[in-house]
Protein backbone atom coordinates (compact mmCIF):
# COMPACT_ATOMS: atom_id res chain seq x y z
CA UNK A 1 0.00 0.00 0.00
CA UNK A 2 1.38 3.22 -0.69
CA UNK A 3 2.18 5.91 2.12
CA UNK A 4 1.37 9.52 1.08
CA UNK A 5 3.36 11.98 2.56
CA UNK A 6 1.85 13.76 5.14
CA UNK A 7 -0.65 10.74 6.68
CA UNK A 8 1.87 10.96 9.74
CA UNK A 9 0.56 14.06 10.18
CA UNK A 10 -2.95 13.44 13.00
CA UNK A 11 -4.40 16.37 12.16
CA UNK A 12 -4.65 15.74 8.57
CA UNK A 13 -5.38 11.96 9.21
CA UNK A 14 -8.52 12.72 11.18
CA UNK A 15 -9.74 15.08 8.60
CA UNK A 16 -9.29 12.86 6.28
CA UNK A 17 -11.72 10.13 8.41
CA UNK A 18 -14.16 12.89 8.70
CA UNK A 19 -14.31 13.48 5.21
CA UNK A 20 -14.51 9.85 3.85
CA UNK A 21 -17.75 9.90 6.09
CA UNK A 22 -19.61 13.01 5.31
CA UNK A 23 -22.69 12.87 3.65
CA UNK A 24 -22.65 14.11 0.39
CA UNK A 25 -25.59 16.83 0.77
CA UNK A 26 -23.48 18.49 3.27
CA UNK A 27 -20.26 18.70 0.72
CA UNK A 28 -22.36 19.53 -2.15
CA UNK A 29 -23.64 22.23 0.38
CA UNK A 30 -20.43 23.15 1.33
CA UNK A 31 -18.79 23.27 -2.55
CA UNK A 32 -21.39 25.94 -3.52
CA UNK A 33 -20.60 28.29 -0.73
CA UNK A 34 -17.03 27.53 -1.01
CA UNK A 35 -16.16 28.37 -4.90
CA UNK A 36 -13.14 26.31 -4.76
CA UNK A 37 -10.10 26.75 -7.37
CA UNK A 38 -10.44 24.81 -10.85
CA UNK A 39 -8.58 21.40 -10.42
CA UNK A 40 -7.14 18.80 -12.78
CA UNK A 41 -7.34 14.70 -12.24
CA UNK A 42 -3.76 13.08 -11.03
CA UNK A 43 -6.24 9.81 -10.29
CA UNK A 44 -9.59 9.97 -11.41
CA UNK A 45 -12.62 8.45 -9.22
CA UNK A 46 -12.24 4.83 -9.06
CA UNK A 47 -14.82 2.58 -7.20
CA UNK A 48 -13.16 -1.25 -5.25
CA UNK A 49 -13.04 -2.89 -2.30
CA UNK A 50 -11.10 -2.94 0.55
CA UNK A 51 -10.33 -5.42 3.02
CA UNK A 52 -11.36 -4.16 6.71
CA UNK A 53 -9.66 -5.92 9.62
CA UNK A 54 -10.22 -5.67 13.49
CA UNK A 55 -10.94 -7.83 16.47
CA UNK A 56 -14.90 -8.43 15.97
CA UNK A 57 -15.12 -10.03 19.38
CA UNK A 58 -13.36 -7.16 21.56
CA UNK A 59 -10.49 -9.97 22.15
CA UNK A 60 -8.07 -11.93 20.92
CA UNK A 61 -6.01 -11.49 16.86
CA UNK A 62 -7.35 -9.02 14.10
CA UNK A 63 -8.68 -10.77 11.57
CA UNK A 64 -10.93 -10.16 8.29
CA UNK A 65 -14.39 -8.43 8.64
CA UNK A 66 -15.21 -8.00 5.38
CA UNK A 67 -14.78 -6.16 2.12
CA UNK A 68 -15.95 -2.60 1.68
CA UNK A 69 -16.71 -0.50 -1.06
CA UNK A 70 -14.82 2.40 -1.31
CA UNK A 71 -14.04 5.36 -4.06
CA UNK A 72 -10.95 7.12 -4.38
CA UNK A 73 -9.30 9.91 -6.49
CA UNK A 74 -6.17 12.03 -6.43
CA UNK A 75 -6.12 16.08 -7.82
CA UNK A 76 -4.73 19.17 -8.24
CA UNK A 77 -5.59 22.24 -7.28
CA UNK A 78 -4.09 25.74 -10.23
CA UNK A 79 -3.15 26.84 -7.32
CA UNK A 80 -0.73 23.78 -6.31
CA UNK A 81 -2.28 21.68 -3.26
CA UNK A 82 -2.96 18.19 -4.25
CA UNK A 83 -5.80 16.73 -2.39
CA UNK A 84 -6.54 12.60 -2.33
CA UNK A 85 -9.52 11.25 -0.63
CA UNK A 86 -10.75 7.72 0.14
CA UNK A 87 -14.58 7.70 0.63
CA UNK A 88 -17.15 4.98 1.92
CA UNK A 89 -19.72 4.22 -0.77
CA UNK A 90 -19.48 4.65 -5.02
CA UNK A 91 -20.10 8.08 -5.36
CA UNK A 92 -17.60 9.45 -7.65
CA UNK A 93 -18.68 13.01 -6.68
CA UNK A 94 -18.63 12.99 -2.73
CA UNK A 95 -14.80 11.48 -3.23
CA UNK A 96 -14.37 14.80 -5.57
CA UNK A 97 -15.57 16.84 -3.34
CA UNK A 98 -13.81 15.17 -0.43
CA UNK A 99 -10.50 15.43 -2.26
CA UNK A 100 -10.98 18.96 -2.81
CA UNK A 101 -11.32 19.75 0.59
CA UNK A 102 -8.58 18.23 1.47
CA UNK A 103 -6.42 19.89 -0.63
CA UNK A 104 -7.97 23.57 0.45
CA UNK A 105 -7.10 22.26 3.86
CA UNK A 106 -3.53 22.42 2.98
CA UNK A 107 -3.83 26.10 1.90
CA UNK A 108 -4.41 29.12 3.31
CA UNK A 109 -8.27 28.83 3.28
CA UNK A 110 -7.54 26.02 6.13
CA UNK A 111 -9.32 28.07 8.65
CA UNK A 112 -12.73 28.35 6.06
CA UNK A 113 -13.13 24.69 5.33
CA UNK A 114 -12.60 24.29 8.83
CA UNK A 115 -15.44 25.96 10.10
CA UNK A 116 -17.78 25.76 7.27
CA UNK A 117 -17.82 21.95 6.17
CA UNK A 118 -15.43 20.32 9.42
CA UNK A 119 -17.26 21.23 11.98
CA UNK A 120 -20.76 21.07 10.98
CA UNK A 121 -19.65 17.11 9.65
CA UNK A 122 -18.68 16.43 12.67
CA UNK A 123 -21.34 17.41 14.72
CA UNK A 124 -23.29 15.55 12.70
CA UNK A 125 -21.30 12.39 12.63
CA UNK A 126 -21.50 12.37 16.52
CA UNK A 127 -25.33 13.42 16.51
CA UNK A 128 -25.53 10.28 14.31
CA UNK A 129 -23.65 7.66 16.13
CA UNK A 130 -25.55 8.64 19.56
CA UNK A 131 -28.82 8.53 17.89
CA UNK A 132 -27.44 5.01 16.97
CA UNK A 133 -26.25 4.22 20.41
CA UNK A 134 -29.46 5.33 22.07
CA UNK A 135 -31.59 3.23 20.14
CA UNK A 136 -29.73 0.65 20.69
CA UNK A 137 -29.79 0.99 24.47
CA UNK A 138 -33.24 1.41 24.35
CA UNK A 139 -33.35 -2.09 23.46
CA UNK A 140 -30.70 -3.62 25.89
CA UNK A 141 -31.65 -6.19 27.81
CA UNK A 142 -31.01 -6.88 31.57
CA UNK A 143 -30.99 -10.30 33.04
CA UNK A 144 -30.77 -9.17 36.85
CA UNK A 145 -32.10 -12.47 37.91
CA UNK A 146 -29.07 -14.62 36.28
CA UNK A 147 -26.07 -14.76 37.28
CA UNK A 148 -23.28 -13.26 35.22
CA UNK A 149 -20.81 -16.08 34.55
CA UNK A 150 -17.27 -14.46 35.72
CA UNK A 151 -15.17 -12.88 32.91
CA UNK A 152 -11.89 -15.16 32.60
CA UNK B 1 7.70 1.68 2.03
CA UNK B 2 8.98 4.96 0.86
CA UNK B 3 5.99 7.81 1.02
CA UNK B 4 4.74 9.29 -2.23
CA UNK B 5 5.02 12.72 -2.24
CA UNK B 6 2.05 14.04 -4.24
CA UNK B 7 3.11 17.76 -5.31
CA UNK B 8 5.29 16.10 -8.38
CA UNK B 9 2.90 12.90 -9.43
CA UNK B 10 1.82 14.02 -13.25
CA UNK B 11 -1.44 13.06 -14.38
CA UNK B 12 -1.87 9.49 -15.68
CA UNK B 13 -4.14 8.37 -18.60
CA UNK B 14 -7.53 10.69 -18.69
CA UNK B 15 -9.33 7.24 -18.70
CA UNK B 16 -7.16 4.35 -16.95
CA UNK B 17 -8.94 1.71 -18.93
CA UNK B 18 -8.61 3.08 -22.93
CA UNK B 19 -5.61 4.91 -22.10
CA UNK B 20 -3.52 1.76 -21.08
CA UNK B 21 -5.06 -0.55 -23.96
CA UNK B 22 -3.95 2.23 -26.21
CA UNK B 23 -0.22 2.27 -25.38
CA UNK B 24 -0.09 -1.58 -25.04
CA UNK B 25 -1.30 -2.32 -28.70
CA UNK B 26 1.30 0.64 -29.59
CA UNK B 27 3.66 -1.08 -27.48
CA UNK B 28 3.00 -4.88 -29.40
CA UNK B 29 2.74 -3.01 -32.79
CA UNK B 30 5.84 -1.72 -32.58
CA UNK B 31 7.47 -5.10 -31.16
CA UNK B 32 5.89 -6.91 -33.57
CA UNK B 33 6.70 -4.50 -36.39
CA UNK B 34 10.71 -2.93 -35.67
CA UNK B 35 11.36 -0.22 -37.50
CA UNK B 36 7.83 1.07 -37.63
CA UNK B 37 7.15 4.22 -35.76
CA UNK B 38 4.13 4.06 -33.89
CA UNK B 39 2.33 7.03 -32.70
CA UNK B 40 1.86 6.52 -28.91
CA UNK B 41 0.97 10.24 -26.83
CA UNK B 42 4.13 10.58 -24.23
CA UNK B 43 5.44 7.30 -25.51
CA UNK B 44 7.98 6.52 -22.45
CA UNK B 45 6.07 7.74 -20.25
CA UNK B 46 2.47 5.69 -21.36
CA UNK B 47 4.41 2.58 -22.00
CA UNK B 48 5.38 2.66 -17.64
CA UNK B 49 1.84 3.51 -16.98
CA UNK B 50 0.62 0.90 -19.17
CA UNK B 51 3.05 -2.13 -18.51
CA UNK B 52 4.23 -1.25 -14.88
CA UNK B 53 2.37 -2.93 -11.75
CA UNK B 54 2.98 -3.65 -8.26
CA UNK B 55 4.91 -7.12 -9.29
CA UNK B 56 7.21 -5.14 -11.62
CA UNK B 57 10.93 -3.63 -10.55
CA UNK B 58 11.83 -0.20 -12.58
CA UNK B 59 15.42 1.68 -12.52
CA UNK B 60 15.54 4.86 -13.54
CA UNK B 61 18.36 7.00 -14.64
CA UNK B 62 19.21 10.20 -13.47
CA UNK B 63 17.30 12.38 -16.07
CA UNK B 64 13.99 10.23 -15.82
CA UNK B 65 13.94 10.46 -12.02
CA UNK B 66 11.43 12.87 -11.90
CA UNK B 67 8.84 10.23 -13.22
CA UNK B 68 9.67 8.21 -10.28
CA UNK B 69 6.29 9.55 -8.10
CA UNK B 70 4.27 9.17 -10.80
CA UNK B 71 4.79 5.95 -12.02
CA UNK B 72 5.03 4.99 -8.32
CA UNK B 73 1.73 6.63 -7.28
CA UNK B 74 -0.61 5.70 -10.60
CA UNK B 75 1.36 1.54 -11.17
CA UNK B 76 2.63 1.14 -7.70
CA UNK B 77 5.90 -0.76 -9.50
CA UNK B 78 9.04 -0.83 -7.13
CA UNK B 79 12.15 1.41 -7.74
CA UNK B 80 15.39 -0.31 -7.63
CA UNK B 81 18.84 1.16 -7.46
CA UNK B 82 20.23 -1.46 -9.42
CA UNK B 83 19.97 -1.80 -13.36
CA UNK B 84 20.42 -5.83 -12.77
CA UNK B 85 17.49 -6.29 -10.49
CA UNK B 86 14.98 -4.43 -12.90
CA UNK B 87 12.40 -5.70 -14.94
CA UNK B 88 11.74 -2.90 -16.75
CA UNK B 89 14.87 0.29 -17.27
CA UNK B 90 14.04 4.05 -18.47
CA UNK B 91 16.88 5.71 -19.45
CA UNK B 92 15.60 9.74 -19.66
CA UNK B 93 18.55 10.19 -22.46
CA UNK B 94 20.44 7.78 -25.08
CA UNK B 95 23.77 8.71 -23.04
CA UNK B 96 22.22 7.77 -19.64
CA UNK B 97 21.67 4.31 -21.25
CA UNK B 98 23.82 1.80 -18.99
CA UNK B 99 25.54 -1.30 -20.71
CA UNK B 100 22.94 -3.45 -22.53
CA UNK B 101 24.83 -7.07 -20.97
CA UNK B 102 24.26 -5.30 -17.06
CA UNK B 103 20.36 -6.00 -17.94
CA UNK B 104 18.81 -9.00 -17.06
CA UNK B 105 18.83 -11.36 -19.88
CA UNK B 106 16.52 -13.89 -18.40
CA UNK B 107 17.19 -17.70 -17.99
CA UNK B 108 17.67 -20.32 -21.51
CA UNK B 109 14.13 -21.86 -19.34
CA UNK B 110 12.67 -18.33 -18.27
CA UNK B 111 14.34 -15.76 -21.49
CA UNK B 112 10.87 -13.42 -20.39
CA UNK B 113 12.37 -12.84 -17.42
CA UNK B 114 14.57 -10.42 -18.84
CA UNK B 115 14.67 -6.58 -18.93
CA UNK B 116 12.57 -4.50 -21.26
CA UNK B 117 14.72 -1.37 -22.11
CA UNK B 118 12.44 2.09 -22.54
CA UNK B 119 14.92 5.33 -24.11
CA UNK B 120 13.88 8.74 -24.60
CA UNK B 121 16.13 9.11 -27.89
CA UNK B 122 15.27 12.33 -28.65
CA UNK B 123 15.15 12.34 -33.21
CA UNK B 124 14.19 8.87 -34.48
CA UNK B 125 13.59 8.73 -38.34
CA UNK B 126 12.10 5.76 -40.81
CA UNK B 127 14.84 6.88 -43.08
CA UNK B 128 18.58 5.39 -43.84
CA UNK B 129 21.43 5.05 -40.95
CA UNK B 130 20.27 1.80 -39.82
CA UNK B 131 19.60 -1.71 -41.47
CA UNK B 132 16.56 -3.65 -39.64
CA UNK B 133 16.03 -7.08 -40.79
CA UNK B 134 14.05 -10.14 -38.57
CA UNK B 135 11.05 -11.65 -37.85
CA UNK B 136 8.33 -8.90 -38.76
CA UNK B 137 10.31 -7.08 -41.31
CA UNK B 138 9.52 -7.48 -44.54
CA UNK B 139 13.00 -7.82 -46.35
CA UNK B 140 14.71 -4.93 -44.52
CA UNK B 141 14.06 -1.26 -43.04
CA UNK B 142 15.58 1.59 -42.05
CA UNK B 143 15.78 3.47 -38.70
CA UNK B 144 17.60 6.65 -37.89
CA UNK B 145 18.62 7.30 -34.28
CA UNK B 146 21.37 9.78 -33.76
CA UNK B 147 21.37 9.45 -30.61
CA UNK B 148 22.83 5.98 -30.62
CA UNK B 149 25.99 5.52 -31.73
CA UNK B 150 27.96 2.30 -32.49
CA UNK B 151 28.87 1.31 -29.04
CA UNK B 152 24.91 0.47 -29.06
CA UNK B 153 25.19 -1.14 -32.10
CA UNK B 154 27.88 -3.39 -31.20
CA UNK B 155 25.83 -3.91 -27.72
CA UNK B 156 22.92 -4.78 -30.19
CA UNK B 157 24.78 -7.14 -31.85
CA UNK B 158 25.88 -9.04 -28.63
CA UNK B 159 22.44 -8.97 -27.70
CA UNK B 160 21.30 -11.03 -30.08
CA UNK B 161 24.09 -13.65 -29.88
CA UNK B 162 22.46 -14.70 -26.29
CA UNK B 163 19.16 -15.48 -27.83
CA UNK B 164 16.53 -16.89 -26.67
CA UNK B 165 18.13 -14.67 -23.79
CA UNK B 166 18.47 -11.11 -24.37
CA UNK B 167 16.38 -7.75 -23.83
CA UNK B 168 14.42 -5.91 -25.65
CA UNK B 169 14.06 -2.08 -26.54
CA UNK B 170 11.65 0.32 -26.95
CA UNK B 171 12.83 3.69 -28.51
CA UNK B 172 10.87 6.75 -27.78
CA UNK B 173 10.66 9.90 -29.25
CA UNK B 174 7.86 11.99 -27.94
CA UNK B 175 5.11 11.01 -29.34
CA UNK B 176 6.38 8.27 -31.21
CA UNK B 177 7.60 5.04 -30.29
CA UNK B 178 10.05 2.32 -32.03
CA UNK B 179 10.55 -1.21 -31.07
CA UNK B 180 13.65 -3.78 -31.45
CA UNK B 181 12.82 -6.96 -29.86
CA UNK B 182 15.75 -9.35 -29.14
CA UNK B 183 15.60 -10.54 -32.87
CA UNK B 184 15.68 -7.60 -34.75
CA UNK B 185 19.56 -7.72 -36.27
CA UNK B 186 20.90 -4.22 -36.83
CA UNK B 187 23.62 -3.34 -39.79
CA UNK B 188 25.37 0.46 -39.65
CA UNK B 189 24.97 1.56 -43.42
CA UNK B 190 28.29 3.39 -43.67
CA UNK B 191 27.98 7.09 -45.11
CA UNK B 192 31.16 7.76 -43.94
CA UNK B 193 33.22 9.94 -46.67
CA UNK B 194 37.03 9.10 -46.57
CA UNK B 195 39.20 12.41 -46.00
Amino acid sequence: MLQLVGSENPERREWMGILSRAPLEMLERWRAGANPPAHRWLRRPETGLVMVRGRAGGTGEQFNLGEMTVTRCALRLESGESGVAYVQGRSHRKAELAALADALLQSGRKEMVLKELLLPVKARLAGDAEAMQRKAQATRVEFFTLAREAAE
Amino acid sequence: MSGVDLGSVLPGFDDPAFGSQAAFRAALQALSRPGVLVDCERAAYSLCLALLDQDTRLWLSPAAQALGPSLRFHTGCVLVPEVAQADFVMAGTAREMPPLESLATGSDEAPHRSATLIVEVGELAGDGGWKLSGPGIPGDAGLRVPALGERFLEEWQANGTRFPRGVDAFLCSGGRVCGLPRTTRIEALMFRVES
